[in-house]
């Protein structure tokens, strides 16, 4: 595949999802499809964390966790403490980011399943701290966040005050995918630094990478503290468009979601968690037809993939890069 | 170094595990531009031995000296870094990658930058990456392993994997390189390809330590061969003189005396 064909590539695919999608919208006036399509660019973005600890040999079922807490701290600055959200976003993500790394300095040692049991646990944790804390206001949660205010540079103004927009919800889309954008072109700058190889060298085998000099503590500290920022990110986003968070907005259902979308991207594939998010999301919506059987169907489905498409939704991708 | 020109010492070095001593009072030492091979017959501690000297185990007594400082206890990436590098047997290597990405990450020891100088691809970066890029296709060139290099490394041949060992060592820049058995498992076109390469290490001025099994190739290739039996140390010498030592040849007598070459 050539550059200009890489680059013609990606310029539509940008366009697509800042100008032809809202076109799209507007002119069949489902103004809904903003709601869920945000919704997809945040979960990816949160999925893109959990990718990058796929991708140095661990398993992590608990970016639950860091959304919520993203989402607590991002809620309890603007309300309690009158911050912007601007500030607020990234202050979650770099609080979570902060946490993990407390955290996955002793959890990382562990491996395979008991390194994805421990993780597990951790959106339990959150939820139940959620509850007990005085400052995030036990099971009533957060509600009636303040919409984000707006942005002046000079007394420009760079984005405008939310609460003023006739249609908050493409405001919001545009921001998502603004950050999805940015989120996954960094992963991918990542992923083809020599970082990404080191990374790759954990994954495989990390006797060998630590006896070439590879500072394999350090390394997985630092890809799990990107991960678990992603998460927060995500989770902040999320508050300020619901305006609210509760102990249960993130539960240890999302934690298996955002790995699940990993797996039905492609483990393999940069990209995958966006392919992954967006298949999961509708195909669950999609089937909310077949009733009580939407879950056995749903189910049932995944098992089918994992079987005929080990290496993930993108391995159908002809043009995509052969997984490293 | 001491003035003797001697690299490694190993002095009296026990390895106790439990009531079993696999590694008893063993001392000899390695001089620089050498090869030197240590046989015995299984079970005669050469496994434990090595992994004394790599330090991925603490002795339970004596002591390792790498150019006279002690080296035993220390963790087996400073050692590393020292100049003792040990390869890992074949399944040992970065399976999916290719052969030269394999070689370029194991310069990781040689690297000047930190994450974010590779990430932003800062000057000390980029220059870091073509050198080591450099110096893998050099090792590939040296090992002979140019024709395999896009390959992913699990698909490669048995011969070709453990010269990817080897080069995953020689790409760490060591001064002595402990090999375990480089020949295991060869036929006898891939043992003589396998000698010459390490006789080529030796060219490089890398000192060679071995543990090996296959006689023929050990009797070929050594200056100077240690045999251990039940972990103690009962002959050193030359080929020569291990080919005629009444205790070597007891020691192995009945089970593999046609193998030793006698």
């Amino acid at each position: 595949m050539t550059r200009t064909f890489q680059l013609a590539l990606l310029a539509i695919a940008l366009l697509t999802v800042f100008v032809f999608v809202p076109m799209f919208i507007s002119a069949s006036g489902r103004n809904d499809l903003y709601y869920t399509l945000t919704s997809v660019a945040l979960l990816s973005i949160a999925s893109a964390g959990v990718w990058l600890t796929f991708y140095i040999g661990r398993i992590n079922i608990g970016q639950g966790a860091y959304a919520l807490m993203g989402g607590y701290v991002s809620a309890i600055l603007v309300v309690r403490y009158g911050i912007s959200f601007w500030l607020a976003l990234p202050l979650a993500g770099l609080f979570c980011a902060a946490i993990s790394v407390f955290i996955g300095v002793p959890i990382l040692r562990l491996r395979g399943v008991y390194f994805a049991m421990v993780t597990l646990v951790l959106t339990e944790v959150t939820r139940l701290t959620a509850l007990a804390l005085p400052i995030t206001g036990g099971a009533k949660g957060i509600t009636s966040i303040p919409l984000p205010g707006p942005i002046n540079l000079f007394g420009l103004p760079l984005v405008p005050d939310f609460a003023t927009l006739q249609n908050a919800r493409f405001a919001f889309y545009e921001l998502a995918v603004l950050l999805m954008v940015l989120c996954f072109a960094g992963m991918y700058r990542l992923v083809h630094s020599r970082i990404g190889r080191l990374c790759q060298s954990l994954q495989q085998n990390e006797e060998l990478a630590s006896s070439i000099g590879v500072n394999i503590a350090a390394l997985r500290v630092i890809a799990y503290a990107i991960s678990s920022f992603l998460g927060g990110l995500s989770g902040a986003i999320f508050a300020g468009i619901t305006q609210s968070i509760y102990p249960s907005s993130f539960t240890v259902n999302d934690s298996v979601n955002f790995m699940l979308n990993c797996f039905l991207g492609g483990l393999g594939y940069v990209f995958g968690p966006i392919i992954g998010t967006f298949a999961l999301y509708y195909g669950w919506g999609l089937l909310f037809e077949t009733g009580r059987f939407q879950l056995l169907i749903f189910s049932s489905a995944l098992i089918l993939f994992m079987l005929v498409l080990p290496n993930g939704l993108l391995s159908l991708n002809p043009f995509a890069r052969k997984p490293k | 170094m001491t003035d003797t020109g001697e690299l490694l010492q190993i002095k009296g070095i026990t390895k106790r595990y439990g009531g079993l001593t696999a590694v008893n009072e063993v001392s000899f030492a390695v001089k620089e531009h050498e090869i030197l091979s240590v046989i015995g017959p299984n079970g005669a501690g050469k496994s434990t031995l090595f992994k004394l000297i790599a330090s991925f185990v603490p002795p339970s007594g004596g002591e390792v000296l790498f150019k006279g400082t002690r080296i035993s206890g220390l963790s087996p990436h400073i050692v590393a870094r020292k100049g003792v590098v040990r390869t890992f047997q074949e399944t040992t290597i970065f399976k999916g990658m290719t052969v030269r990405e394999n070689v370029i990450i194991a310069h990781q020891l040689r690297s000047t930058v930190g994450l974010l100088g590779y990430y932003f691809g800062s000057t000390a970066a980029r220059k870091d990456e073509a050198e080591f890029a450099r110096s893998a296709d050099e090792i590939l060139d040296f090992l002979g392993l140019t024709g395999q290099r896009d390959k992913i490394a699990s698909s490669l041949p048995h011969g070709f994997l453990r010269a990817l060992g080897i080069a995953i060592g020689l790409a760490t820049n060591p001064q002595v390189l402990l090999l375990d058995e480089p020949f295991a498992g060869m036929n006898h076109d891939e043992t003589m390809k396998a000698v010459s390469m390490v006789r080529a290490l030796r060219q490089r001025g890398v000192t060679v330590l071995l543990v090996e099994h296959d006689m023929g190739a050990v009797m070929k290739i050594s200056d100077r061969i240690v045999v251990l039996n039940f972990g103690q140390k009962i002959a050193e010498g030359t080929p020569a003189e291990i080919q005629r030592n009444d205790k070597v040849i007891e020691a192995y007598l009945g089970s593999e005396d046609a193998s030793i070459g006698l």
